[in-house]
């Protein structure tokens, strides 16, 4: 790897002979078997064509786009792919930012060998227009983290990436059959890529001048190991390239040792990486399920009660203030429970005091059209009685009660949070103790 | 399209187990510390190599008491039918990265702490094997230049066309888009140091390539060790003249 002196990070001599050692007892640093693999973890993003992979530490998003473009003038059916990687400088302190470097462009160009020389994707289906107009389908690998064995890492986040992917559809048509019209998502479903089989990367790093095999190599394993080899294989039993880019030799034996491993291990991966497209196309087909936005029954539940028993008692002033009181009790009780729901009953409780009974109340029972008739009448009654009685001073109190115990409601919440905070050890029986203070103050105002 | 035919012959007249015809020369580039052409059949690749000399870029060197072994491969824009459109692309990177590692493996790079060696491959022609023929070109240069070294570095490419595994592809063969296995040894060790694959081969088809490739790579390594002794004969004769 390039890189400028002062970013690298060196191993030290004796963390080397450390990993050295425990090898040749057979042992890992991080305790694992010679040929098992990381945690491995498979997320997707809202796009189509978005893949996160974590291979243990190592981070790494694959992202597929593609667009419509002119054909390679010696493959005018075909479709193109290409593999763009991106070693992002917060994954290691000796990537750097720019240009891609030689590991950059290795690391391509062997998933790329893997994807589109074995006839993974099927590129003449990507053909619109023969000669003129085909989809060229770009692959963005993104490392985020380099915890080692960025290229298995790397290879099954473009693979996730591509097998969710969708295009847009698009038909050709016009005046003689030229133009190409794409449609957008929302006028026709996008089609999926057209995939023949996963080939699946395995690395392998080799120690003590190749007799030592361990497969997907760590960090620090990496910086001792002096050889490495990727063998790409599908679950068919296919081996779709092999890189073993010089260092250390090794003998035909071992080779072909490792290659066999590989294979073997070829379908459980393959099955990991199609179980988890297919929870996550569940997920986006349930997703596209329309469902009715859920009412937010907590805020109706605690008015709805209070409406109830004022619509029945007359519209008196005195009991809207005895009303005012309990429905302040029932609002801290039941804020206990919805604290989430505080703001929104605090901010339901004066409208419903001041206005009367909610007009639209599906959730109450058998409201007669007659009393809903009265209710609405009263309520242009009551709105104007109050702004009236706003004037005179006498029932300008019980209006005042009202509208004190709500600020009073509000500050008893604002200081309920703290209370209940501190005090949640010690049950109900303190909480309804800070409350009682407030009333006595409230009947010696009456 | 047929690449062989009913009695085994290619298409340039060639049985499966042969290879082309290989011309070797030593000491072509007169400022260069070690020098060679070698040609497999069309392919012509040039290298040079300077060294050991002092470090040009010591942000470079990761290893302090080994030497640092730089590579340059290039291909020359017209070595190709249609004239390439740049010298430096992601493939020429990625195969500097391969044979720069492949010949650090056989260079005895302890011996020469705090130096560089510079290897430089050019491409003349391209007709299938660059990247073999270009190992080759590097081992004799390295000779030549009298770079300690534990073996020759040799190299050679098989593939499988027409359910017959072929060796020694040429460029026509190459493109057909069946499989291109490359693979580099180092023959007195009996070690694989190289091995690039490419296209689908299911196991035991590749094993039978894997074996082919192999073969080819001591044939080639009997040619280099004869012009080496060749080369070594007429520097003694010239020396006692």
């Amino acid at each position: 790897m390039e890189g400028r002196l002062a970013n690298m990070w060196r191993l030290t001599v004796n963390e080397s002979k450390f990993v050295e050692t425990a090898l040749q007892s057979e042992l890992r640093v991080d305790g694992r078997g010679l040929y098992d693999y990381r945690k491995l973890t498979i997320k997707f993003g809202k796009e189509y064509g978005s893949s996160e992979v974590q291979l243990g530490q190592t981070h790494v998003m694959g992202f597929v786009t593609a667009q419509l473009v002119q054909p390679y003038k010696d493959r005018p059916n075909e479709g193109s792919l290409s593999i763009f990687t991106e070693f992002s400088p917060m994954a290691d302190p000796s990537f750097e930012p720019g240009r891609p470097g030689e590991s950059a462009v290795e690391l391509g160009r062997i998933i790329d060998r893997g994807l589109r020389e074995s006839r993974a994707v099927d590129t003449e289906s990507l053909c619109v227009l023969a000669g003129k107009m085909v989809w060229s389908v770009r692959i963005d690998l993104h490392i985020l983290d380099n915890g080692g064995n960025l290229v298995d890492a790397a290879n099954i986040a473009a693979l996730a990436a591509l097998v969710t992917f969708r295009r847009p559809d698009c038909t050709v048509g016009g005046e003689n059959g030229q133009e190409v019209i794409i449609h957008p998502p929302e006028e026709r479903e996008p089609l999926p890529l057209i995939i023949h089989h996963l080939p699946i990367a395995f690395t392998f790093g080799f120690f003590n001048k190749g007799n030592i095999v361990v497969m997907d190599p760590t960090y620090v394993e990496e910086a001792v190991m002096c050889g490495r080899m990727t063998v790409t294989v599908n679950a068919n039993g296919d081996i779709c390239a092999i890189q073993k880019p010089g260092e250390e030799g090794v003998s035909h034996s071992v080779i072909l040792h490792c290659m066999r491993l590989a294979s073997s291990r070829a379908a459980a991966t393959t099955k990991i990486i199609r179980e988890e497209v297919e929870a996550y196309n569940r997920e986006r087909s349930l997703q596209k399920v329309k469902r009715h936005p859920t009412l937010a029954k907590s805020v109706v539940s605690g008015p709805t009660v209070v409406v109830k028993e004022e619509h029945r008692k007359s519209s008196d002033q005195e009991k809207a203030a005895e009303i005012s009181r309990e429905h302040v009790e029932r609002l801290k009780l039941s804020s206990e429970e919805l604290r989430s729901t505080k703001v929104e009953e605090v901010a339901a409780s004066p409208t419903n005091f001041k206005g009367g009974p909610s007009k639209w109340d599906p959730y109450s029972e058998a409201m007669d059209v007659d009393s809903l008739k009265a209710s609405l009448a009263s309520k242009g009654d009551s709105v104007t009685k109050s702004s009236s009685k706003k004037t005179t001073n006498g029932s300008g109190n019980a209006e005042k009660d009202a509208e004190m115990s709500v600020e009073e409601v509000t500050g008893d919440l604002g200081k309920k949070d703290t209370v209940e905070a501190t005090k949640q050890n010690d049950g109900e029986m303190t909480l309804k103790d800070a409350v009682k203070p407030k009333k006595k103050r409230k009947n010696k105002n009456n | 399209m047929e690449y062989v035919n009913p009695e085994g012959l290619r298409l340039d007249g060639r049985r499966f187990n042969e290879m082309r015809q290989i011309v070797a020369e030593v000491g072509v580039v007169s400022k260069a510390d070690g020098s060679a052409v070698f040609e497999m059949g069309n392919t012509k690749v040039i290298a040079a190599v300077y060294g050991p000399r002092e470090i040009q870029n010591k942000s470079l060197q990761k290893k302090n008491d080994h030497a640092l072994v730089m590579c340059e491969y290039s291909m020359a824009q017209f070595s190709t039918g249609d004239r390439r459109r740049q010298k430096f692309d992601r493939r020429s990177t990625e195969l500097s990265l391969v044979i720069r590692q492949t010949m650090e493996a056989c260079i005895l790079t302890e011996l020469l702490p705090h130096s560089q060696i510079d290897i430089f491959l050019q491409v003349l022609q391209a007709d299938g094997g660059t990247r073999s023929a270009c190992i080759n070109a590097a081992t004799l240069a390295l000779a030549d230049a009298g770079i300690p070294m534990r073996d020759l570095a040799v190299s050679c490419s098989a593939g499988y066309l027409n359910s017959t595994p072929l060796l020694d592809l040429n460029y026509v063969e190459d493109s057909a888009g069946g499989a291109d296995v490359t693979v580099g040894i180092l023959p007195k060790l009996d070690k694989v140091t190289l091995l690039q694959m490419d296209a689908k081969l299911p196991m035991a088809t590749f094993e039978t390539v894997f074996a082919l490739a192999s073969e080819g790579c001591k044939a080639i390594a009997e040619r280099i060790r004869e012009v080496l002794q060749e080369n070594t004969k007429q520097l003694e004769y010239r020396r006692a003249a």
